[in-house]
Parts: C-alpha cells; structure tokens; sequence
C-alpha cells in the first residue's frame, strides 16, 4: 500500500467514524479481510424474545463489544401507548429487560429507559409492562414529558429538520440503543426504527407540519447514532396502528431484527412486514429519503446478512 | 366535659387533611377512594341525591348542632385555620378578642332563600359560588396547589441538574382569569371575616350554615350557661369564635353555634354545659320565647324581600346558558349525560379539574353562560385530550353531576364528534404525508384514505368517534386546526369500532 494511498483510506475512515454513518460500515464491507466474522445486520426467529436477543448479540460480538465498564446506557424503546403488552403498541418489556441486563453485565454504570409518549406518559410508562420490566432488571425510567429535560442539536445534513431538541439523557450517555417495535402507522405507514426517533425528540408537531417523511428522514442523520438498532417484531401491528384496537391487529411472529445501519433495519422489517400486509416500501416515503441522506442501505445483498431460526 | 374540645379537633383534621392533600395531591399517587371524603359533603350529597348521608346529617345535627360546620365542611375548617393563626399576630391580651354579636338575620336568611329559590327555578349559579365545600376546593384548586406544583418543579430542576430523576415536572392546569377572580373574591372575603370574627362569614353568608342552624336551634344537645356556677367572667363570650355567648345575659344563639366546645374547655368553673335540652329543662322545652319571635319576624322579612326580588329579576337570564356568547359547544366531561344536568348539578369544586392526569379538564369561563362559571370543560392543546382508559373524573364527582361509568362504558361515551375541515389539513395545503390525527385516534374514527401521489388524507366515521380530542390536540395546523370537537349537548353511546380481520397464516421465512 502506497503511503498516499494509506493517508486516503485513514482520513476516509476518520471522517465516517466522526460522523458515525454506516458509510463506515460499507467501507468495511468493501474490505473482505476484516467483516467476515461480523455481519451488518442479524435476523433471528423462532424464539422467546431475550432468547433471540442474546443470540443476535452473540453474532455482533457480544454485548461487551457495544458496552464498556462504567459506561451510561441509554435505551429508547417505544411505549408511545396507554395499552396492554399483548397489543404490540409498544416494544416488548422482556425484550427491554433483557438488554438492560445484558448492559448491567457488561458493566455499565447506568441503563437508562425513557420514551416522548403520545399518552398520559405515566400510564404508558407503566401499562406497557416497561417500567417493571426495567426496574426490576436494574435499569432506570427517567421522564421525558417536559420540554426542559430536552437540549437543543444541530442537524446539518437534515433538509426539513435543522435542529430540534432531544433529550438530555440521550445526550449526555456513552452508548445508546433504538429499540422499535414494528407496526403498521396511519400517518408514516409504518414504525420501525427511524420513526421510534420521534420519541427522543420534544417537538413532534413539527414534523408532521414539515413533511412528515424527509423530517423523520432528516432525525436519523443525527450524529450521535444507536449502537444498534434492534427491531422488535415478537409481536407486530399489521393493521390500526400506531395504537392497534384489539389483539386482531396482532400478528404474532417471534423475529426480531438487529442491525446498527436505520435504513437496513427498517427496509428488512418491511419485508417482512410485507408477508402478513403487502405494503409498497415506496410508500414509507422516509426510507428512501434516509438512504438518499446516506444515513444507510436498502440493498440488503450487498450487506452480510446472518439469518437465524431457532 | 373538656375532652369534647379534643375530640373536635381530631375529627377536623381526620376530615381536613385528607380532602387538602387529596385537592393538592398533583402525582395521582392518594388512592381515589377518597373522593368519599367530599361525597358526605351536604351539598353534594343533596344535588346526588344521597338520602343516606343526608339524613345522617340531618340526624347528626339533630343531635349535637352543627358539629358539621366545626369538622366535616373543610371551608369550616380553613376559618377555625386562620381565626386561630391570626393569634400568632395579637397582643396577648387581645387573643381572645372574640365579643357576642347580634346575628345578621336579614341577611342570612335572604341569601338562603334567594339560593333555594334559584335552585329550584332551574339554575344552580348560587349554590355554585356559596356552597362551602365547593369553594374550598376552588381556593386549594386554583391558589394552593399551584404552589406547590411550581415547588415540585423547582426541585425538578435542581435534582435533575445532579442528573437525579426522582421527581418529575408537572404541568400547571392553567389559569382561567374568570375562575380564578371567584376563586379570589372568595378566598380573601373568607380570610379576612375569619381573621377578624371568627365564624362570621360561616354564620352570615353561607347558606349551609344558616340552614343547619334550623335543625340546630333544637338539636338535642346544647351549649348552655349553667347559672348556679356562672361568675360572669366573660372567658366563654371572648373564647366563642361564633359570637354567639352573650354572657351578660346568659344566653347562647343555638342557631349560630357550631359546637366547637372552646367555651366548655375554656370556662374554669365548670359554668357551661353541653347537655340534653329536653331532658333537664322540661318546663322550658323550647328556646325563650321573644327569640323565636324574632327569628320568625326577620324570616318573614326575608322571604318577602327576596319573592319581590325574584319577581322582578327576570329568574330566565340566570336560568338560560346565552347560546348566542358561544362561539363553539362546550365539551362537557364524559358522564355530564346531557347539559341541563350538567349545569344544573355541577358546583364547580374542580375535583375533577385536580385530578385528570392529561389536564384537559380546565374551569369554564363563560362557556356555560353565567351560572356555568367554573364548571369543567374540555380543552384540547398539544398532548392534551381525554386519554382512552381513564374514567377518573366519573368516579371522583362528589355532586353526581359527573355519573359514574365504567371503564367499557366511557370509551364509548361520546362527549363530542371530529370535524374534518380539508381546507387546513397539510396533506391539502403542503400536499405531504401527515397522519398525526389518525395516529392518536384510539377508535380510528379517525383513519386514513388515500387522496393522490400515494398521498393518504384523513376521513371521520362520526358514529365511532367519542369525540376525545387527541386528533384536534396533534393537528399541527395552527393556529386554527384541520381537525377539531363538536361538543355534544347531549352525550350518546357511540357505536362499537370494528375490528381488524384476524391474520391466521403461518409465517415462517424472513421475506429478504
């Protein structure tokens, strides 16, 4: 390798890893020498859902890959809802307990939980199962239903979203994790990863007067992305979503998606998805749009994608 | 006898504190149960209808006097509060200040009879502004409680500044300036005659007092000056925050006493007595006769004013809600059943508004019309609507103007209908996606159909919305929202949502 050659690769390197796309994660790729091991996106089915976590981490390295002794945790589930576990509004407690004890393992200093929730958030907080399910585990539920817990960012590459405020928790934590469940949604179409972004943020409203898809497009370029994003689909919401109005709007699927690329995730979600309610992935208009911002891929054949049954 | 005193004073704060704590209580965490609390209340238990609790009352004055007014009534209580504080700012000598006044008959009665004759006339706006237990709980409601909020925020903000998250952040229910002048007036009239004269305010303005005094002038058990012991020191006349012990003549207005038992307690002769009326003094079974005479004089006094008032008032103006100052229905707390109810038994002590966890419920202005002041009604703003599984407010109403519903009843209950106006909505004017209001809506009533370009636009099935809010509260179109509530005069059951159809097929590959 010629020197010249090194100083390109090292500042192109340097630069992704600032910025901390998944452009790094494609330089990788490009590189066979050094991914083979570690796939950029894992999907497992089969399982009770800690089950299918702890294997899909497994593949990624492990936990202690993504979470260091003395670290601050943060994960952001969705408990958007007023509503029971078995109607799938929200991401599966044992899913979230799980991860807060596998980041309590791996020695983190503090596993902190919140959601911007739609509902009475304390109603949500508890009625999703979540709060118990975490504090038991060891984690922290912190409040976020007031504009002076969030601080304001800049979103540079962001073409409706410029700035917006997000949670100071979010901010202030070494490592994080987005962890959506996936449903059918009356306004975005769909909520998977990208969209789960809506609850780190204060102002919802904007988005949805701003174009609602380049805005939560525009949120997923924000610098200080999740470890990963890890894609709920235990349960799923095919159908009256975001909220769901009986347990016919469940389809009951026991899979689970990880990947720390948003666009990846989301677009694997939605084939999925499209197996129990064929949806146009051009539809979900903010998939597209984040890839167009080169926030991540749609073209799941060029990532190593590790497929699981249990 | 001097235990009585004692006894008093427990049972006030066993009745006081839990009602104050229950107003300020801004976590939800005091367990609902003690809206039972209010619902013994004599004003709420009569527009309810509860003939238990009110002949319980009835029997219990019958008995001992007005021991109501002295421990159940909380505004009796915030009096017996402040007269006893102001100690803290006399002399010594003057502590005890109290002397006998001559009770204000005219007045007393005019109030009661004018409150009683509105009431039946159809309007409740008097009962609304002088029902003691109401106003107290406005007073806590709109000048204690945000007090303490303001405190609970402030701790908020240092705790979390040490990155510490016990506590959270609530939101202030907001002030209405109409509401909060009532809650005012009432606050300071109340304080300064309680500062000044003890139980002035209790034994000439409200009408709850002066109709207890009634049943108390031959309760059974009396206060009374024992001759044979008297010295005629005047402790018992200065002690009585009523003023109502003449000690010069030995004589105690019984329908002005709230047997607060200070006159016993304080008398070092043992000069008063608390004793059976008709069992010792069986000759004078009745009250000294020219008493009588008096009270029955000012009463047909009274009543004669207050008839030609009423005649010439036009009773309609304060009957009548004033359609025409409306500018949009009011929407009315779900279990109002219809708004002649609503109005007619709300009081507008704001338990309700203290204790909606989503704050949508805000003291009215003039969206009742007049005698509709400070009843509760809906207000929407961003994140703020009548959240899906919540029924507290029906349980809590002490007056039964709120009925209770259970939980399956009340996501049916319609308290008003979506209106879509396309004209406003962005997915028309910006031509993109948006959603938020089906997003929120629990029935999807709310639900989206498509327009163009894969574009979807929201459509409103009127027969399954129960008009909660949640669409109007999300709309981003501001300032005058593409989606808003209708209230309903008259709140129906709407129509079961259906469904979605079950998925049964079996899934088994990832689809990528």
């Amino acid at each position: 390798m010629k020197r010249r050659d090194f100083f390109k690769s090292a500042a192109v390197v340097g630069l992704a890893s600032v910025f901390k796309t998944n452009a790094l994660g494609s330089v990788v790729s490009s590189n066979s020498l050094a991914v083979q091991s570690q796939p950029d996106l894992v999907a497992v089915m089969g399982g009770e859902p800690g089950v299918m976590l702890t294997r899909a981490l497994k593949e990624l390295g492990g936990i202690g890959h993504f979470v260091k002794k003395g670290q601050k945790v943060v994960i952001k589930p969705n408990i958007g809802w007023d509503r029971k576990p078995e109607l799938a509004a929200n991401t599966n407690p044992e899913l979230v307990a799980t991860l807060v004890k596998l980041c309590k393992s791996a020695g983190a200093s503090e596993v902190v939980v919140f959601d911007n929730s739609c509902q009475d958030w304390k109603k949500c907080y508890s009625n999703s199962g979540i709060e118990k399910a975490v504090t038991d585990a060891g984690g922290k539920m912190v409040p976020a239903n007031n504009e002076s817990y969030y601080r304001e960012v800049e979103l540079p590459r962001g073409i409706s979203l410029k700035k917006t405020k997000i949670h100071g928790a979010l901010l202030d934590c070494d490592v994080w994790f987005n962890m959506p469940v996936l449903k059918h949604h009356g306004g975005a179409k769909n909520s998977i990863s990208m969209k789960n972004l809506m609850g780190i943020v204060w102002d919802r409203g904007f988005f949805h007067s701003h174009d609602l898809h380049q805005s939560i497009a525009d949120i997923a370029t924000f610098h200080k992305s999740p470890a990963l994003n890890i894609v709920d689909a235990y349960r799923i919401m095919k159908s009256n979503g975001p909220q769901g109005k009986s347990e016919a709007d469940v389809v009951t699927l026991k899979s689970l998606i990880v990947s720390p690329d948003f666009v990846a995730a989301d677009t694997a979600a939605m084939k999925l998805f499209s197996q129990v309610q064929p949806t146009d992935i051009k539809d979900v208009r903010h998939i597209g749009l984040a890839e167009k911002l080169r926030v991540g891929t749609q073209n799941l054949d060029k990532l190593n994608v590790k497929r699981i049954k249990l | 006898m001097k235990f009585l005193k004692k006894i008093r004073v427990a049972s006030a704060i066993f009745f006081f504190l839990p009602i104050l704590l229950f107003f300020i209580d801004f976590t939800g965490k005091l367990p609902l149960q003690l809206h039972k609390f209010l619902s013994i209340q004599l004003i709420p238990a009569l527009l309810s209808l509860n003939v238990f609790i009110l002949i319980a009352l009835v029997v219990l004055t019958l008995l001992f006097g007005r021991i109501y007014c002295s421990t159940i009534c909380p505004l009796g209580v915030f009096q017996d509060i402040v007269s006893w504080k102001s100690r803290l700012f006399r002399k010594k000598s003057k502590q005890y200040r109290f002397v006998f006044l001559k009770p204000h008959n005219l007045i007393r009665y005019s109030i009661l009879l004018v409150t009683v004759i509105v009431f039946i006339c159809g309007s409740s706006s008097l009962i609304l502004l002088l029902d003691p237990y109401s106003t107290f709980g406005r007073i806590v409601a709109q000048l204690i409680r945000p007090l303490f909020i303001m405190a609970n925020n402030g701790l908020t903000d240092i705790l979390g500044k040490m990155d510490n998250y016990t506590l959270y952040k609530v939101d202030q229910v907001g002030f209405v300036p109409v509401a909060l002048g009532i809650s005012i007036f009432f606050f300071v009239l109340v304080a300064v005659m309680s500062w000044f004269k003890g139980r002035l305010y209790c034994n000439t303005i409200c009408p709850v007092g002066t109709a207890l005094g009634f049943i108390s002038k031959i309760s059974i058990f009396h206060i009374s000056i024992e001759e044979s012991n008297c010295n005629r020191c005047g402790l018992c006349e200065k002690h009585c925050k009523s003023n109502c012990i003449d000690s010069d003549t030995k004589k105690v207005d019984d329908s002005r006493c709230v047997s607060c038992y200070n006159c016993i307690s304080t008398c070092k002769k043992g000069g008063i007595k608390y004793h059976n009326r008709y069992k010792f003094k069986k000759a004078e079974a009745v009250i000294p006769t020219n008493n009588i005479d008096n009270g029955r004089r000012t009463f047909l006094l009274a009543s004669g004013a207050v008839l030609s008032t009423v005649a010439l008032a036009n009773t309609k103006k304060l009957v009548s809600n004033n359609e025409a100052m409306l500018t949009r229905k009011p929407i009315m707390p779900p279990g109002a059943g219809n708004i002649e109810h609503f109005n007619k038994h709300c009081t507008g002590c704001q338990l309700c508004v203290t204790k909606c966890p989503m704050h949508v419920l805000k003291p009215a202005a003039l969206q009742y019309g007049f005698s509709g002041i400070t009843q509760p009604h809906l207000v929407f703003s961003t994140h703020t609507f009548c959240t899906y599984e919540c029924e507290i407010c029906t349980t809590v109403c002490p007056t039964s103007a709120l009925r209770k519903l259970p939980i399956e009843e009340k996501k049916l209950t319609q308290i008003g209908v979506a209106k879509f106006r396309k004209s406003k909505c962005v997915v028309f004017t910006d031509e993109k996606d948006c959603g938020a209001c089906s997003e929120h809506c629990p029935t999807q009533a709310v639900h989206m159909i498509p327009y163009k370009d894969g574009l979807t636009i929201p459509e409103v099935t009127e027969n399954i919305c129960i008009g909660c809010g949640a669409c109007e509260s999300i709309c981003p179109a501001r300032p005058y929202q593409a989606i808003y509530i209708e209230g309903n005069e008259t709140q129906r059951l709407a129509k079961k949502p259906a469904e979605a159809k079950k998925f049964n097929k079996k899934i088994d590959s990832f689809g990528f």
